[in-house]
């Protein structure tokens, strides 16, 4: 079988589909034998303590760094040791637990990149027209973060929620087919959270996601599905209602020092 | 690399650094006028060992500027690249070495030499780019001087130690551009083709991914952008600059040798651009007028003085070291210190918090 014929297998059955899957750092296994499906779409919660493998999940999928063993798919292609960027342009997105953004640009300027990322213009020498089509899409996703006031502000001076909110922006550039959030309502006032919230549920259906979240509350609103991790595994997958009322659950919730 | 301070880069911000556009498009157009008219006023001297030498080494300063500056890249061997392009301009034209030079007519052999230094250039980034700091200048430095003992020992391009000498400049629509004044004014026309290019650049969505990349590498990929392939094109967009540099370089010396390309002079680029201020591109021209300035004079002021006049390199030195220890960013760091200090100071600008910068 040819090469492309083995990797495009199966293409469109999932959205993501992680096998076996392990991080170490050293002698420390940050994840072990992850294996994880998620349909086209589908929108799941990641949970669990401090530690537990969460990040470093994100970190391998978005391919910051290469796992240590296993493979991923992405709509059914193996992208275990593509670069970060083929990643992002078949469809990836992500957004950082803790801000990475560019603080000496404006905010429209952090979402032009974005938006310029993931378009062939990456590499035009020449500047931008008035109707442009980057620009205009870069408009577009500025109202729909509600930052278009800050639209001039340097980044380093909005405040920490709007430097959140700018986040998932980058995220939402060009045509995203798989999102992760990385805690994203975490620090956020209750009136940013339900912002936040919105922003979700009004995601185009076809958007699938992943979202680490903390707060159950959040957790369960936004997603269909919940996979609870612990000490870098996978401890339980489910529905909502079954993580939520699992007794094993709510004792590492509610006795893993995690309140 | 937190050499240069994170300005906003946006199209249609006016107000950067505390300069307003029409008092900007001002400085422009006096400082052009100077330069335009400057052949009335100095003599041969002036015009062709400092004011051209500074346009020429500014431009290879540029290139620099716009690698360290925008991309976070220190590279060493864009002095290098412009030699490739003096070589190769002495080898496809026409000098004094007829066993070398292939004599081709300017307007092929010109093209051809900027488009090896821009191969070479790129080749010196692909070998770079994937290192960082310490690094980058340690691998592009070591080009240099690979480059250096190759011109030197080898006799069948190069011509050795004494390199290739009588590559002219042409005659051009009835003008002998080797003589002083047409050359100055090609000089000031490629030089401020080059500045007023890196800047546009700069502000394309190129340059602006550039930018972010060098704030920001894991981001950018998280955004889409080929990280490595970003930083290797700018190499080639800094060989182009440098490269022209490299032309104008062997036809202001009317040739090329080794000597043009040591490290000792691969370390005057590197002093002009960080003395002149790596945040903007008109610091490369700053500190290439500092230094050519200085360098000449500076031997005939320590003996007007009494002093011993081979001490002028510590002059030279000391200048640069007091510049550097006073600022964060070159000449252009003193600017901006000093223009804040005087707004604060000067009460007919009003209140600086208050008024929303
Ligand atoms: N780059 C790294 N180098 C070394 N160890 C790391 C690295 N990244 C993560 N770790 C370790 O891997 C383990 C899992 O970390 P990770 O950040 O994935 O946890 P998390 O579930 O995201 O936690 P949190 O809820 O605090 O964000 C931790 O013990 C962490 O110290
Ligand atoms: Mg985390």
């Amino acid at each position: 079988m040819t090469d492309i014929a083995s990797r495009l297998s199966g293409a469109g059955t999932n959205a993501l589909e992680l096998r076996g899957m392990s991080r170490y750092f050293g002698a420390l296994a940050a994840l072990s034998d992850i294996t994880l499906t998620v349909k086209p779409g589908e929108r799941r919660a990641v949970l669990g303590s401090n530690g537990a493998g969460k990040t470093t999940l994100f970190n391998c999928i978005t391919g910051d760094f290469l796992p240590t063993t296993g493979s991923i798919r992405l709509f059914g292609e193996d992208v275990t040791t593509f670069p970060a960027h083929e990643r992002i342009r078949r469809g990836l997105r992500r957004t950082y637990q803790i801000s990475l953004l560019f603080g000496g640009l404006s905010v429209f300027d952090n979402i032009y990149l974005a938006c310029a990322g993931v378009s062939r213009g990456r590499f035009s020498m020449l500047r931008p027209r008035k109707n442009d089509a980057l620009v205009a899409a870069a408009e577009d996703l500025i109202v729909t973060v509600n930052l278009a006031e800050h639209r001039e502000t340097l980044v380093n001076v909005l405040s920490y929620g709007q430097q959140r909110q700018l986040e998932i922006a980058l995220a939402l550039a060009g045509a995203p087919r798989f999102i992760l959030f990385d805690e994203p309502a975490a620090g956020l006032s209750p009136t940013e959270r339900s912002d936040l919230i919105t922003i979700l549920t009004s995601l185009p259906e076809h958007i699938g996601y992943i979202i680490i979240e903390h707060d159950m509350d959040v957790a369960l609103r936004v997603s269909e599905s919940v996979t609870m991790m612990h000490n870098g595994r996978i401890f339980k997958e489910g529905l909502p209602q079954e993580i939520e009322e699992d007794p094993e659950v709510q004792e590492l919730y509610l006795g893993g020092g995690h309140g | 690399m937190a050499v240069v301070d994170h300005k906003t880069f946006d199209t249609n911000d006016a107000d950067k650094e505390g300069v307003s556009e029409p008092s900007r498009t001002g400085v422009y157009w006096a400082v052009g006028l100077i330069l335009v008219i400057l052949p009335a006023f100095t003599g041969e001297f002036i015009l062709s060992d400092i004011v051209s030498r500074i346009l020429v080494m500014g431009m290879i300063a540029l290139s620099l500027m716009f690698l360290a500056g925008y991309g976070g890249m220190v590279s060493l061997a864009q002095l290098t690249i412009a030699g490739v392009a003096a070589y190769m301009t002495a080898v496809f034209g026409t000098s004094a070495i007829t066993e070398i030079s292939i004599g081709l007519t300017w307007w092929i052999a010109v093209p051809i030499a900027i488009i090896i230094a821009m191969i070479f250039g790129t080749m010196v980034g692909a070998l770079s780019v994937r290192t960082e700091g310490i690094y980058t200048i340690m691998i592009t430095l070591a080009i240099s001087a690979a480059f250096f003992f190759l011109a030197n020992q080898n006799y069948d391009i190069f011509n050795g130690f004494s390199g290739i000498n009588q590559v002219l400049p042409p005659v051009f629509v009835g003008v002998n551009w080797g003589n002083t004044i047409p050359f100055y004014y090609l000089c000031l026309f490629l030089a401020a083709v080059s500045y007023a290019l890196v800047l546009y650049v700069s502000r394309s969505p190129f340059g602006l991914a550039l930018q972010g990349i060098r704030d920001n590498p894991r981001r950018m990929a998280a955004l889409g952008f080929n990280v490595t392939a970003h930083r290797i094109a700018a190499y080639t967009f800094a060989s182009l600059v440098a490269g022209v540099g490299g032309v104008l370089m062997v036809w202001m010396n009317t040739a090329i040798s080794p000597g043009a390309v040591s490290i000792a002079v691969v370390i005057d680029v590197l002093v002009m651009a960080v003395v002149g201020g790596l945040g903007h591109p008109v610091g490369a021209f700053l500190g290439a007028a500092v230094f050519i300035i200085l360098e000449t004079f500076a031997l005939d002021v320590l003996e007007t003085l009494g002093l011993p006049g081979e001490r002028f390199q510590l002059l030279i030195g000391i200048g640069f070291l007091v510049i550097i220890f006073w600022s964060d960013d070159g000449l252009l760091g003193l600017w901006r210190k000093w223009r804040e200090r005087s707004a604060k100071r000067d009460p007919l600008l009003g209140d600086l918090e208050g008024d929303g910068k």
